[in-house]
Parts: structure tokens; sequence; C-alpha cells
């Protein structure tokens, strides 16, 4: 199983910054923030905007593999998530913290991320003065 | 002079946040800045009900907003999808998916995401306000 932590430090180069960076902090199901999130991210992408996203707090949750509709009749949220690649959106971002606190690692996941400790997440902020946070 | 654009996502009198981004919009014109865009996304599309009625002795959001589009010249800009979902649509709207009543009158317009975007790049400064 290969975790983040055995990954190499991320360097400046993986933090290329974007034209909007869009941070998403909670999971699919439970509430519309994810939904209406990834909705702005899509559609800035649409509009020529170099879009960069970051899985933050039960945000990780959006991440996992083999997601279904939920069991109240919500739609769910992976069907966005497959739309990103088509949208060019590819600077993905993922809380190394969010992921080991829920026990998760890079194989549970269904689309590759870039991990950033805790510092590299304030960097990722400090670089990116356009920001919307779900 | 800065321009400003808000962002809210709060819906009016159920979390302080929406009340909070009136109270800055009010000062940053007070201040002498621009504020060209208010937006209204989620929860926050609930600001834009002309049907909303709070007691005499509560602040009147709804009136609040309108008075920042009539005074400064403030769009006051409802995503439509969001607005949609939850029951908060013009005339056009109404018409357009059968319905008989609608709830958004201007100066607030339906309108899509993509202006979110634009008032991003627009404007020096935009401000969220969430719950």
């Amino acid at each position: 199983m290969t975790t983040f932590s055995d990954m190499e430090t991320v360097s400046d180069v993986e933090t290329v910054p974007q034209d909007l960076l869009i941070v998403l902090r909670h999971p699919p199901h439970g509430s519309q923030w994810l939904r209406e999130g990834l909705d702005v991210a899509l559609v800035a992408a649409a509009f020529g905007q170099r879009v960069g996203l970051l899985f933050q707090g039960d945000g990780v949750y959006a991440l996992l593999k083999d997601q279904q509709a939920g069991a109240l009749g919500q739609k769910g949220t992976h069907p966005q998530m497959a739309m990103l690649e088509m949208y060019d959106i590819d600077m993905l971002w993922v809380s190394e913290t969010a992921l080991a606190e829920r026990e998760l690692s890079a194989d549970d996941l269904m689309l590759p991320m870039v991990p950033l400790n805790a510092e590299a997440v304030a960097e990722l902020f400090a670089r990116h003065p356009r920001t919307l946070i779900f | 002079m800065l321009t400003y654009a808000l962002l809210v996502h709060a819906a009016p009198y159920s979390h302080q946040s929406a009340l909070s981004a009136l109270r800055f919009a009010e000062t940053v014109v007070a201040r002498g800045h621009r504020l060209k865009t208010v937006f209204f996304y989620h929860d926050g599309v609930h600001n834009a009900s002309a049907l909303m009625s709070p007691p005499q002795d509560e602040v009147h959001l709804a009136d609040g907003w309108k008075r920042l589009h009539e005074v400064h010249g403030a769009e006051l800009l409802v995503c439509v999808a969001a607005g949609l979902r939850r029951g908060v649509l013009d005339t056009s709207e109404a018409s357009r998916h059968g319905l008989a009543a609608h709830s958004v009158e201007p100066p607030f317009e339906l309108t899509g995401v993509g202006q979110l975007v634009d008032a991003m790049l627009a404007n020096d400064r935009l401000i969220t306000f969430a719950p």
C-alpha cells in the first residue's frame, strides 16, 4: 500500500499558483457545499480560468473511489469529479493531515492527488490571492 | 478607493453572516469604496426573497440589499441554479417552469456562476460571507 508519508516532500513546482483556488471541506451527500463548490470550479474552468482544488477536512471524502448516489436520493458528486479532467482541472491538492486523520491512503482515492503538509497548505493559500472556500 | 464584490452563502436570519455581509457592504460604501457586486449563492439565495417579512424591530435584509442597489448602484446577483433548487426564482423562470408564483423581483437578478467568476476578476477584492 502506498501512503502519502512515503512520498517525497512537495516541492515548489507542485504548488504552481493557478488563477483561482477552490477549497473543498465538506463530504458528498450531507450538504450542498461540495456540489456547489465543484460547480464553481467547473464554470470557472469553462470561462478559461486555471483552477486548482484543495481538499481539506471531510472534503477528502469527495475523493474516495466507488462512490454512488446517496441513500436519500442525493445525486452525489462523483459525476462532477469525473468531469474535472475534461475541464483541464489537473492541479489537485489534498491535505495529508486530513487523509491521515481518516486513515485514508492514495489507494483509496479516485484521482492522483498532490499531498500537502500543513506548511505547504499555508504556502498554497499565500500564493493564491483568489481563493473561494466551500 | 477599491472596488469590492461580496459572495454571500448564508441564509437570512439563520446565521449572523448574512447580517455581517450587509454591515460590511454598508461600511464599504461609507468609507468611499465602490461596491460593484453582491453575489448570492448556496443558502444565501434566500436573501433575495421578495416575500421576506421579518418583524418590524429586526433588520430587513432584503431591503438593506435593495438600498445598496438604489443608492450605490451595487448589482444584486442570485445564482439561478442554486435559486431554482430552493424555490428562489423570478417571473421568467417561474413561467419557464410552469409555476404560478415567483419570489424574486428586481433589482435582484438571476444569473449564472460565470458572473461570480467575472466579479472576482473585475474587482480589487471579493469577500466571502459564509456560515
